[in-house]
């Protein structure tokens, strides 16, 4: 597997410059209709990057599956984008935004292109600025920031509570504006089932039409997936329920890298788990840490009487209290790192001193920010949270702390790219969090929003184009759906959905998630074991066999069925979550979100192996009865030197 | 708890549906409605019986994918709500509940409880964004825009198309949908340079989709989950005529 990042020469700071000006070929305006793009996923990466190519003047496919682009999960990212514009006057600069992605990604991230999100950072403020965006504002007109975790100014721009709505409607519109001109063909309820190659090169996906089960091909000169990231594999996560692994995985099936599938993100201020009926957690926004303080009871009675509801929080005295954040990493406080955040309320909670009724949960109290600054001031930040936090709890959060406990959110592992955002198949570009390039092993807070809009915005309209150039004009719609490749893999697709309907098994496609979501937990979770991930590793094939015989899909093939989508996506995770132990078992060392209890400091603190372990590690897919096989992408830092993340 | 529900049931578009009656047991006042739901599915499928379709995504009320009305109420009986925002301790054991699908003949009803919202997307497509060139756009803080101006924009601007404001209005009218999006670019600065020819291709795009007239009943901002209010609709309705007056008297030089 030839794993070139094609990093450009010269200091780290020009590199993306000279790379747009030396490197990056160009498409004639007048040759550019003639290429077809397929963009699949309509979030802040694919929404962006379908409307710019089309205004540059490519013919653009994009794909969702959803009913329409603008309901995309990057709409549900709560608190803010970062950028390194320094408004605040309070020394904010590229350099720092990128050293920061870096140290909180624990120093497994690829240099350049953190450096190079650090620098489209800004432009991606002003141009959703121009495009309407209503970001929060001073009273003098200028844009108001706030600070989020694992930084020491505020770089953080936000729209209430509902940035990531408002951004990925903004991106939607410049999609809806382009789809008006008839430059982008939109294809709302399809989903991507298999990618096509031709001699090698990425030319066109197989779809299923969910509406009326149509299997469809859709030839191209290059796809570009930004199908976003895999937390559904536990089951139980923030993410959309229809939120898969299946367009990333059917490309690794044909022989795309996964990069690093075992980095995963576990939020620390989700609402804890109420029984065995959810569906889903719910997040609330890192943004709440600026004002709440995070606690648990000092001592494991007092504990035991709040989950029992014999006392209240209130009635807890202040000396009583462990603001355990606060205590333990005192310069950056109830502002550390989500990685960090989260194992330290799983510490407090694995020592008894847990609330909730489950014991799994910690304090998140406003008290002290409401006697500071009013209750106005607080619902003029946080009112829609309060609201939200309120609707699903039925606690009111001005009056009594928040309960709050770590749930997977995030996924900061995907397909392998190099800096043009192209895997190692040709023609394939990966954006979002489909790809695993700039958060290492732990992604900071709004740093999701920043990376979607800068892989969207100003990374892929450059390189699609490079590679498109780099094929000839000779090569431009020159692949036709009849070409025998896509007849391969439409059978395969039609094979497969056959089989999933021939089963006709006793349980259901939810109840197989489930079951596979409490292995990734239990076994891939917040802290990972040697014997664990082994023990995992056997587990799953045999649930994956279960479910070849005896998942019971009810229902056509020919028409709505949402069962038969469910039960596709499964398949996969059962296949995927797999894959994600053995990265888990390779990495013998605990990096940001991936904890390995084996190495940890003698206060709990992750433990790198940087001299074994500074590498990105790839998996080939060998075929279905063999195991993957790794490859290592060697990280080599220009710039930072490798330290020990300390947030004390 | 138990319930009783009522839920409607239609194969496709062309093929007219139905009420079936279901038995629901054990049902934890924890859950959201949409677990409920999985619940009665998870039971249906153990009976082979085909699940009932319905729309959601995000479960956190934001995306604007689900879309039931609940004994008679779009979004069901809690204000400012979503259908997967709205829990179970809303309700109590021996409830009857009747869930259908958006009804309006712009939304036609795809498959059980699914509709097709695409309309809405034609009027967005129409109008509903500020031409703005990807790369080319000043320093953000350039343009200055005060906090009470932004604010409103944002009020407009959390719309999260659902649709339950067509669904709620006796004349399937979608002014409260079309008048929060050009409200909110028709208020910013950067969104002046379009603001006549934004109002007129939205409005008319609206009509063009079959929705219907307003009419004043309020019954949109009675269930609209993220609380517009209809001052927007009086603002569309000012912006449009004055397009329309300068568009005449445009013409007329």
């Amino acid at each position: 597997m030839n794993l070139d990042a094609k990093i450009p020469e010269g200091p780290l700071a020009d590199k993306w410059k000279y790379h747009k000006g030396h490197n990056l070929k160009l498409v004639n305006p007048a040759n550019r209709r003639k290429y077809h793009v397929i963009v699949v996923g309509s979030g802040l990466a694919g929404g962006a990057a379908a409307a710019s190519l089309a205004e540059m003047g490519y013919q653009v496919s994009c794909f969702c599956y959803q009913d329409s682009p603008r309901r995309a999960h990057s709409i549900a990212a709560q608190g803010g984008i970062n950028a390194a514009k320094n408004y605040q006057n309070d020394g904010d600069s590229i350099y720092r935004l990128f050293y920061d992605t870096i140290k909180g990604g624990d120093y497994r991230s690829r240099e350049a292109n953190v450096y190079r999100l650090a620098e489209v950072s800004g432009n991606i403020i002003d141009q959703m600025v121009a495009q309407g965006v209503p970001f929060a504002r001073e009273y003098g007109g200028l844009l108001a920031n706030r600070s989020f975790g694992g930084a020491q100014v505020s770089r953080t721009f936000y729209a209430r509570g509902q940035t990531g709505q408002q951004l990925l409607l903004g991106a939607y519109q410049q999609l809806s504006r382009q789809i008006g001109l008839g430059q982008v063909k939109m294809y709302n309820r399809h989903e991507m089932l298999d990618l096509v190659l031709v001699d090698g090169h990425a030319k066109g996906i197989i779809t299923r039409n969910l509406v009326n089960g149509k299997i469809e091909r859709w030839a191209s000169d290059t796809v570009v997936l930004c199908t976003g990231g895999y937390g559904n594999v536990f089951f139980l996560s923030t993410n959309a329920q229809g939120c898969n692994v299946t367009a990333a995985y059917r490309a690794f099936k044909r022989g795309a890298g996964f990069a690093n599938p075992c980095y995963t993100q576990i939020h620390p201020t989700c609402i804890p788990v109420h029984g065995d009926q959810q569906s889903k957690l719910t997040l609330m926004s890192e943004s709440l840490r600026n004002d709440g303080r995070i606690w648990a009871p000092k001592t494991r009675e007092l504990a035991d009487k709040v989950r029992k509801g014999e006392i209240k929080p209130g009635d807890i005295a202040e000396d009583d209290r462990d603001y355990y954040l606060e205590r333990k990493y005192p310069s950056f406080g109830n502002l550390a790192p989500r990685d960090i955040s989260s194992r330290a309320a799983k510490e407090a909670c694995d020592d008894g001193r847990g609330v909730a009724s489950t014991g799994l949960g910690v304090f998140l109290d406003f008290r002290d920010a409401i006697n500071r600054l009013g209750e106005d001031v607080i619902r003029e930040r946080y009112g829609n949270l309060f609201d939200m936090y309120n609707r699903i709890t039925g606690d009111n959060p001005y009056q009594t702390p928040m309960m709050i406990f770590p749930a997977v959110h995030y996924t900061m592992g995907g397909l392998w790219v190099d800096y043009n955002l192209e895997s190692n198949i040709p023609g394939l570009f990966v954006g979002g969090e489909a790809n695993f390039s700039d958060h290492g092993a732990n992604r900071l807070g709004a740093s999701a929003l920043m990376q979607g809009l800068a892989d969207g915005y100003f990374v892929l309209p450059y390189t699609v184009g490079d590679y498109l150039a780099r094929c000839g004009i000779s090569s431009a719609g020159s692949i036709s759906s009849d070409h025998e490749a896509f007849e391969e893999a439409e059978n395969g697709v039609r094979e497969r959905i056959a089989k999933l309907m021939s089963i006709q098994g006793t349980e259901s496609p939810r109840s197989f998630h489930k079951r596979l979501g409490h292995i990734m937990w239990d076994y891939c979770g917040m802290a990972r074991d040697d014997a664990g991930l082994k023990k995992a590793i056997e587990l799953i094939p045999q649930l994956r066999e279960e479910f070849w015989q005896n998942v019971r899909v009810i229902g056509e093939e020919g028409e709505l069925n949402q069962e038969l989508e469910r039960a596709g996506r499964v398949a996969d995770f059962l296949e995927y979550g797999e894959l994600m132990c053995r990265d888990a078992l390779m990495r013998d060392e605990s990096c940001g979100g991936h904890f390995r209890s084996e190495h940890q400091t003698p206060d709990g603190e992750a433990e790198r192996n940087d001299d074994e372990f500074a590498f990105v590690g790839v998996w080939e897919h060998q075929g279905d009865d063999k195991e993957p096989k790794l490859h290592k992408e060697e990280l080599t830092y220009e710039e930072v030197k490798f330290t020990t993340r300390s947030y004390k | 708890m138990n319930l009783h529900l009522r839920v409607w049931r239609q194969k496709n578009v062309d093929t007219p549906g139905g009420y079936k009656n279901y038995e629901l047991k054990d049902v934890s006042e924890d859950s959201s409605f949409l677990e409920m739901l999985d619940i009665l599915n998870e039971q249906l499928v153990e009976q082979g019986e085909e699940p009932v379709a319905f729309d959601h995504d995000c479960r956190e009320g934001i995306c604007g994918m689900c879309s039931l009305v609940i004994n008679g109420m779009a979004h069901g009986p809690e204000t400012a709500t979503t259908v997967c925002q709205l829990h179970m301790r809303s309700y109590k054991d021996g409830d009857s509940i009747t869930i259908e699908p958006w009804r309006a003949k712009p939304f036609p009803v795809v498959k059980d409880l699914i509709v097709d919202r695409s309309a809405f997307d034609h009027i967005i497509q129409a109008g509903g964004f500020i031409t703005a060139r990807t790369g080319s756009p000043q320093d953000a803080n350039e343009i200055l825009i005060p906090k009470p101006t932004a604010d409103k924009a944002m009020d407009a601007a959390a719309c999260i198309g659902c649709g339950a404001c067509v669904a709620a209005c006796p004349n399937g009218s979608a002014m409260l949908f079309t008048s929060a999006k050009s409200s909110q670019l028709n208020l910013l600065p950067q969104g002046k340079g379009e603001k006549d020819k934004r109002v007129m291709a939205m409005v008319s795009a609206m009509d063009e989709q079959g929705f219907g007239n307003c009419t004043n009943y309020g019954e949109c901002q009675a269930v609209c989950p993220k609380e517009i209010t209809l001052d927007f609709i009086a603002k569309m309705n000012r912006d449009y005529a004055t397009a329309r007056v300068r568009n005449f008297f445009s013409k007329a030089i």
